[in-house]
């Protein structure tokens, strides 16, 4: 292949990000990356969200999700006049096709989307029995697939619904935050592929990450803040009716 | 599916199986605190039940683990239980709850007990049988009155250890649930001492069942004074794990907190046979109702011992059907509190009905097996006797 | 002296146990995987085994490596914060490899559908319309670049 100097300029970055990826093999050995000096989190901001699932899909290519499980998925909500308390929900297959014309009139409507909320008090990692799902250093709740029993118990600890039973591996599952990819200078397939930026991923260790200034100028919410699990996925514009 | 789920909650993670292991474990507690009323509270008219309430313990025991190994994606890494246990877990802790109790209390206790009769055993047979009761001995062959004192007194001791740990076994199982706080419906203080109370009652209709049913197969006598303290036993703590129950559904009926609706629903739709009709009515008021009955009004013995048989059975079936209301009723609603769900019950599936009935019914010929090797009668079982003969 | 004769069976039966920790604590150490701890309460190794994971959407900062043209074009019209492969997909093995692995043309009529058909739920400043009332017949794409979608009647791209 015969490259002049134009080309070999354009393929010189492109080189350089893959000889990262060849060389990231361990959160020490990627380039750059201590573990202790990032804490991750993510935005949501509901304004924003389009219920395309593009995020749903991303994430199933990603990391190979089965069919009618998710590791994030997106629903619709309906909230008619006063009545926060009694909203009416629906997710058709996790929202991964996008969402039909629904023949609702009026209301409050809008799209949430949902993932793992990576606790810092996570209760799905107080109750495995064996270690298997833990904690990472920089604050990404994950699984260690090969040492999972398949109790099922944390499945039934989590408050929001995230896990989920891998009907081949026989063990639990759920979003890893993409830690493969953002431990290598990515985003995850979410935010990547998310066309309206409904969808941040965050570094609350890192001062200059915009997180920081948008936290202070807008109205944000967890989901479930009275379970006090910590969660780390933030919400811009969350409804009251969000369950 | 109705309303709304979230879409990874529409399938059901915990079983029928699931809602074995606490039945099983329950009974081995309830059982052995039956058998601790004679050994610690010096109450003899249950004395005849005695060692059959250990052993039935045992069984129970023994086959305890067993759904949960079938439940398990991996269980072939359930060693990892005991090597890394995660402290903080419920579950890892009671790996060691359950070596405990099974080590250092049950087969300690069983041991002790009968360890002159294995002696016995051991010194007048030869062969196979002979070497098995041998080992059994671990060698020592001291039953002299001193050597059996000491057994007397390491048993007392050992029962007034294994109460607590009895409490402790199935107490775990309701905080297992109950400190789940992302479950409304297993979520509460009172899980611990409900899933106790419980086990004592059906631990204890176990073993007034186990004792009917072995004296009408040996053609012995059933002692009535017998039959009579243990049905007062059953009505009480019946009494008792009653209310404790009422509390907890007026606490929730009242107090309306956001998951009322939801689980009040599923109750009157979803739970309906298996809550109202099994576990409330057919499960508790009825044998309340017959062993009131049996307080109060004077009955022939005859009659006395069908309403206590019966008053037993179905205090099992409404045990049964309470931890299925926890276990399955748990996974039946969404926790968005918006939707429900149903339980696919297969028949041959390894988590079916069938291993379910299987499992049920193992128990009762581990411990036939176990009444064969450790008879807990003197009189008509040959083992003993022959010994007792030559000696 | 005779008392601990009595218990002589109690001290045979304390023996078994006391072997019985012994195995099990050297089952223990011989069997419990070596990184268990080296972070926390875990296998360390998972850690390691998780990121090794392969990539499969290549980053927009890969796509655009090669492609600046196209960022070019992106750059000025509504579609400048759409990453590539939200509307192409994975492309890491086409970053990998672009002599040999090509991308496949998404689906016009599926794809920009799923983003612009009208939803109440959707924020209402957001452009979307009836498609078929909009479209009338015609693929999206005849009026819209897709990397610029500002509206044109002219060709495609």
């Amino acid at each position: 292949m015969n490259l002049n100097r134009r080309q070999v300029l354009m393929l010189l970055p492109a080189a350089a990000v893959a000889w990262d990826f060849l060389v990231a093999g361990t959160p020490e050995d990627a380039p750059n990356y201590k573990m202790t000096e990032h804490w991750w989190g993510m935005l949501l901001d509901i304004t924003k969200c389009i219920g395309c699932g593009s995020c749903v899909r991303a994430c199933a290519m990603e990391n190979d999700v089965p069919d009618g499980y998710f590791r994030t998925w997106v629903e619709r909500y309906h909230v008619d006049d006063w009545h926060i308390e009694n909203p009416s929900v629906d997710s058709p297959n996790g929202g991964k096709d996008g969402f039909p014309a629904s023949d609702v009139k009026g209301g409050k409507n809008f799209f949430v989307p949902k993932l793992c909320n990576h606790c810092t008090d996570s209760p799905c990692t107080q109750v495995c029995p064996v270690g298997a799902t833990f904690h990472s250093p920089d604050g990404v709740v994950l699984i260690d697939q090969n040492y999972c029993l398949g109790c099922r118990y944390c499945i039934q600890a989590c408050p929001y619904g995230c896990r989920f039973f891998h009907p081949e591996k026989q063990v639990a599952e759920k979003c890893t935050l993409c830690y493969h990819r953002i431990t290598k200078g990515l985003t995850t397939a979410c935010c990547e592929s998310c066309p309206t930026g409904a969808r941040q991923l965050a570094d609350l260790k890192n001062p200059n990450d915009p997180i920081h200034a948008f936290l202070k100028s807008h109205t944000v919410q967890v989901l479930k803040p009275h379970l006090a699990t910590g969660a780390k996925m933030f919400y811009n514009g969350l409804d009251g009716s969000v369950r | 599916m109705e309303g709304f789920m979230y879409p990874n909650e529409v399938e059901l993670q915990w079983s029928v199986l699931i809602v074995l292991y606490p039945f099983l474990t329950g009974l081995v507690a309830g059982a052995f605190i039956l058998a601790s009323l004679e050994r610690v509270f010096r109450v003899e008219e249950v004395k005849p039940t005695y060692r059959l309430a250990l052993l039935t313990a045992l069984a129970f025991l023994i086959v305890a683990p067993l759904p949960l190994q079938l439940h398990l994606g991996h269980p072939e890494r359930s060693l990892e239980m005991y090597l890394t246990p995660h402290r903080a877990s419920a579950m890892a802790m009671f790996g060691f709850v359950y070596l405990w109790y099974l080590m250092a209390v049950l087969l300690l206790e069983i041991w002790l007990d009968y360890r002159r009769d294995i002696v016995l055993i051991a010194e007048s047979s030869s062969g196979l049988k002979g070497l098995f009761y041998r080992l059994l001995t671990l060698g020592s062959h001291d039953i002299s009155p001193g050597a059996l004192r000491v057994d007397d007194r390491a048993g007392w001791i050992i029962t007034l250890i294994g109460i607590p740990s009895a409490f402790l076994l199935h107490g775990y199982v309701g905080f297992i649930f109950g400190s789940v706080k992302a479950n409304p419906w297993w979520s509460t203080p009172l899980m611990p001492v409900v899933f106790l109370f419980s086990a004592m009652v059906s631990g204890i209709a176990l073993v007034l069942l186990m004792y009917m049913i072995t004296s009408v197969i040996r053609r012995t006598a059933i002692d009535i004074r017998c039959l009579d303290a243990i049905g007062k036993y059953l009505f009480y703590t019946f009494v008792i794990d009653f209310t404790l129950e009422m509390l907890d559904l007026i606490h929730r009926i009242y107090e309306a907190d956001e998951s009322f609706r939801s689980l009040d629903f599923m109750v009157h739709t979803r739970l309906f046979l298996s809550q109202i009709v099994m576990q409330i009515f057919v499960g508790t008021v009825a044998p309340l109702a017959l062993l009131a009955i049996t307080q109060l009004v004077r009955l022939s013995e005859n009659a006395l011992k069908r309403t206590y048989a019966l008053a037993a059975v179905l205090t099992l079936i409404g045990i049964f059907a309470m931890r299925w209301n926890v276990v399955i009723g748990g996974q039946l609603f969404s926790k968005s509190f918006l939707g429900y769900t149903t339980y696919k019950l297969d028949f041959i599936t390894r988590e079916g009905l069938l291993p379910a009935i299987i499992l049920l019914v193992l128990p009762l010929f581990i411990l036939y097996v176990l009444i064969k090797i450790l008879p807990p009668w003197h009189e008509g079982s040959t083992a003993t006797a022959q010994a007792e003969q030559i000696n | 002296m005779s008392k601990f004769k009595d218990s002589a069976h109690l001290i045979r039966l304390a023996g078994v146990f006391v072997l019985g920790i012994i195995a099990f604590v050297v089952l223990r150490a011989a069997v419990i995987p070596k990184s268990f701890g080296q972070y926390g309460p875990y296998r360390g190794d998972a850690l390691r085994e998780i990121t090794s994971r392969p990539i499969a959407f290549a980053g927009h900062e890969t796509c655009e490596g090669c492609h600046p043209d196209v960022l070019e074009i992106k750059s000025k019209g509504a579609h400048a914060h759409v990453n590539c492969e939200s509307c192409h997909g994975p492309q890491g093995k086409h970053a990998d490899d672009p002599a040999s692995v090509k991308p496949v043309r998404p689906e016009v009529a599926k794809l920009c559908v799923r983003c612009h058909a009208e939803n109440i739920a959707k924020p209402s400043g957001f452009p979307q319309v009836n498609a078929k009332e909009h479209a009338q017949g015609q693929q999206c794409n005849t009026c819209h670049k897709p990397h610029s979608p500002g509206f044109d009647a002219g060709g495609k791209k």
